[in-house]
């Protein structure tokens, strides 16, 4: 067997003549070249990951210890970004607030996500009343917007992290349900899902082993976007006393604990946390756009 | 000689002067809206009655009217007394156990109904013995009456099972709001979501959580006032929010205080458009402990968390940044009954040594078999200085090894969390208005006589010390009794952790005339006096 190579030249069929595989490598080095902003996106997302898993090893303080000594003082070199009103930390509390952030924006966007990929796929496959009714109480729960739904949810469960983990996944559950249902609707029409149920498969087993793996594409653009509202969301309830308390370390309450208070004397108290906030959703929003670009055909090869 | 006299006469026409300060002497002028903050989201209920919050207080004493009060012009005195429905203070009779009311006959209501003495003898009769049902937050104030009768519609008396002299003080306290007994008699209940009094202002608006509003009751009795058209109090929980509402003119004043950092932001910037009061404070925070809840049930554990807490090293660090600054036992300081520092340091939590206070309560921890020991913080959703103190001990408490969760509630679930015993430990406050510390101790005592006190224990030798106490006439030997009875509630059976008492401090725009400061925010609230100079 013979072919013809580019210059014309007829040879034998050789490894070194084939494209090269693409390595995993090759698809990181391609994606940071054309996606410089999703890059830094994702290395500021790697930063708070290391940040929240080595936060003990990183933070030169507790973060919950009051130093009534040290009550706010500007940065320093025993204090890189100063302390509060109670004295404790601030780089060791934004440290160790990376915990809360990462904790409550991946559970929140993780469990919303799931079940609104779930039920929105579901929808899209039953239709009729199902799909009707379904849709109606999206429409219903998709006319709050999402934070005056926690609010709401927050006011009936109380405050704490497990309760802003839910607060903030009730109201991704209709986003994700609705953009997955639109998706899944094409995917419905799909020979396979017919030949699955002339198969005699199960409903459970159609939706969720043929339907939603087909769907996971714009999902995980969803999922990318979800941490990013959902770190902002718990950062809002703390702000607004309705996350996290004293003395847990989480950014909203710092900026809530004395920040307003205190933002002409120690500026500090205000501006690091609101910086922690900003740099996190900044990255997670990026690196989620560049995701969506990378994984869209339609925009790939732009 | 005609030196020495003339300089007594300069110095008695100076003082003359300074006494009537440049307020007093400006005529009132009328008309206006009276704005002001109130630093809570909103009151549990309207009823004074019930309520022990500064939250109904500031909302609802405009509406209505009260037997007597502290003078509204010299509201910081803590022995004198006057009329408020009454015609004159009366002499008690009957070896001091008779006190004869004289009542008003030009008072209406401000449904236009005429307010009589069986008014005031059904609504004190309310607040000393409450029927079935119905929640009185002072009745042990009140444990000397006897009897309250109206004989006639102009004489309300009260008869006394013993001479006190606690009962004055106790009959001018600002909740004791007079309702109209026809409502009373058809639902005891209605003022709880009602207003209907015959204060210097009638109930315009509530809008829950917003703002509260009242407009001149033509009616007043007191004649001349109020002089202002309106008054508008708008609720915020957050301090900043009420502070910017200062700095920007949208409200004059609040009433409760605020720490030394918002005095000296609006002092800086608002120069002399604002002036500042302040004055020490009939108040302070209270560590209870459900004492049905293990492990707050074992003394020890009460008192190891009492030996955690730095009273002396905390109250100088948080005066800087909350409205608290001196430590004291369980009578206001400054007080001829509280305790001095080498008594207090005799207590739980006040010793001298902090590093060997720690060593006792570790120790105690670990005999009690609570050495991890975890419990929940219930606290209120008010800044000032409750949140502060709550972040304070969860500190104190960790430097012996204990872990806390601090829960911040709105005022309703915090009453409600305190009343229906589900909580572990929270956060209370100890706010009296008029300074009677026999009285205000009342605090201490279980729960089945004093229905305000949380922790839920009963503790007959508490009883039994307080009645010593309040029965002793020797000022010497109260003294000494007052001692006993606070050495067996904060340190023998660590009821209670008594956190730095509070000091109060008001920014006022300028324009604002004629109220004054009192070393309680619950008093001279009724703002008939208040006018506005602009």
């Amino acid at each position: 067997m013979s072919v013809i190579t580019r210059n014309g030249s007829t040879g034998a069929l050789t490894d070194d003549a084939l494209p090269r595989k693409k390595t995993a490598l090759d698809a990181v080095l391609n994606f940071i070249r054309r996606q410089p902003l999703g890059t830094a996106g994702l290395v500021i997302m790697i930063v708070m990951f290391l940040t929240a898993a080595f936060a003990n090893v990183l933070a030169p303080f507790d973060p919950e210890e009051n130093d009534f000594q040290a009550m706010m003082e500007a940065p320093s070199w025993t204090h890189l970004l100063g302390t509060d009103q109670m004295g404790r930390d601030i780089f060791s509390r934004l440290v160790y607030g990376a915990r809360t952030a990462l904790l409550v924006g991946f559970s929140a966007a993780f469990a919303g996500g799931l079940i609104g990929l779930v039920l929105g796929v579901a929808s899209a496959y039953f239709g009729g009343w199902f799909d009707l009714v379904f849709q109606r109480i999206l429409d219903v729960l998709m006319a709050f917007p999402l934070i005056i739904l926690a609010l709401a949810v927050v006011s009936v469960f109380g405050t704490g992290v497990f309760n802003v983990i839910l607060a903030i996944t009730i109201p991704l559950i209709p986003r994700c349900g609705r953009v997955v249902r639109a998706s899944a609707l094409a995917v419905r029409e799909v020979p396979y899902v017919d030949a699955a149920r002339a198969l005699g498969f199960g409903h459970t087993r159609i939706v969720l082993r043929h339907m939603v793996p087909n769907v996971v594409g714009p999902f995980l653009i969803l999922l990318s976007a979800f941490v990013g509202q959902a770190i902002l969301a718990e950062a809002s309830l703390s702000y607004l006393g309705l996350g996290g308390q004293e003395p847990v370390p989480a950014w909203g309450l710092m900026l809530q604990g004395g920040a307003e208070e205190y933002a002409t004397t120690a500026p500090w108290i205000a501006i690091f946390p609101g910086l922690a906030i900003v740099m996190a959703v900044l990255g997670i929003s990026l690196f989620g756009d560049a995701l969506r670009d990378a994984i869209d055909p339609k925009l790939r090869d732009r | 000689m005609v030196v020495r006299k003339g300089l007594w006469v300069a110095g008695l026409g100076l003082a003359a002067v300074i006494a009537a300060g440049p307020g007093n002497a400006q005529t009132p002028k009328k008309g206006g809206t009276l704005t002001f903050m109130i630093p809570a989201d909103s009151p549990p209920s309207f009823d004074g009655h019930r309520e022990t919050t500064f939250a109904t207080v500031h909302a609802t004493a405009p509406f209505y009217s009260v037997l007597i009060r502290v003078p509204p012009d010299n509201p910081a005195s803590t022995t004198e007394f006057v009329c408020d429905l009454c015609t004159e203070m009366p002499k008690p009779t009957d070896d001091g156990k008779t006190y004869t009311f004289k009542i008003r006959q030009d008072v209406k209501w401000h449904d236009g109904s005429k307010l009589t003495a069986k008014d005031v003898a059904a609504s004190w009769n309310r607040i000393v013995f409450p029927p079935q049902g119905v929640t009185s937050a002072r009745v042990t104030y009140y444990a000397m009456v006897d009897k309250i009768e109206a004989p006639d519609d102009s004489t309300v008396v009260f008869k006394l099972k013993r001479p006190t002299t606690a009962f004055l003080p106790a009959l001018a306290d600002p909740f004791t709001y007079i309702y109209k007994k026809e409502i009373l008699d058809k639902d005891q209940k209605w003022y709880e979501k009602n207003i209907m009094g015959s204060g210097p202002f009638k109930f315009a608006s509530y809008e829950i959580g917003q703002s509260i509003k009242g407009v001149r009751n033509p009616d007043y009795y007191h004649k001349g006032q109020p002089y202002l058209d309106a008054i508008e109090g708008i609720f915020a929980d957050k301090q900043s929010v009420r502070v910017e509402a200062i700095r920007g003119d949208r409200a004059a004043m609040e009433f409760r205080g605020m720490p030394p950092s918002a005095r000296d932001q609006l002092v800086k910037e608002a120069g002399k458009d604002v002036v500042v009061q302040d004055s020490d404070w009939n108040c302070g925070n209270i560590v209870s402990y459900n004492h049905k809840k293990k492990p707050f049930d074992d003394v020890r554990v009460r008192r190891a968390l009492s030996l955690a807490v730095d009273h002396w090293g905390g109250a100088p660090a948080l005066s800087k940044i909350a409205i608290v600054r001196t430590p004291g036992g369980i009578v206001f300081p400054g007080s001829p009954l509280a305790a001095n520092k080498e008594e207090l340091q005799q207590i739980a939590g006040f010793w001298p040594d902090i590093e060997k206070s720690r060593a006792e309560a570790r120790r105690l921890l670990k005999e009690a078999g609570q050495e991890n020991l975890k419990f929940e913080l219930t606290n209120r959703n008010v800044d000032q200085p409750y949140k502060f103190v709550g972040t304070w001990l969860i500190g104190e408490w960790k430097k012996i090894g204990v872990t806390v969760e601090q829960k911040v509630v709105p005022t309703g679930p915090w009453f409600a969390a305190m009343r229906g015993g589900t909580f572990d430990v929270v956060v209370d406050a100890n706010c009296q208005s008029v300074v009677n510390p026999v009285l205000d101790t009342a605090k201490y005592l279980p729960k089945k006589v004093y229905p305000e006190s949380y922790g839920d224990y009963d503790d007959p030798k508490s009883i039994e010390l307080y009645n010593a106490m309040t029965q002793e006439t020797d000022p010497a030997k109260q003294r000494v009794a007052m001692r006993a009875y606070e050495k067996h509630t904060l340190d023998t059976e660590a009821h209670s952790i008594v956190t730095p008492y509070w000091y109060r401090i008001l920014v006022i725009r300028s324009y604002v005339k004629g109220w004054k400061i009192s070393p309680s925010h619950y008093l001279n609230q009724d703002l008939a006096n208040v006018w506005l100079d602009r």
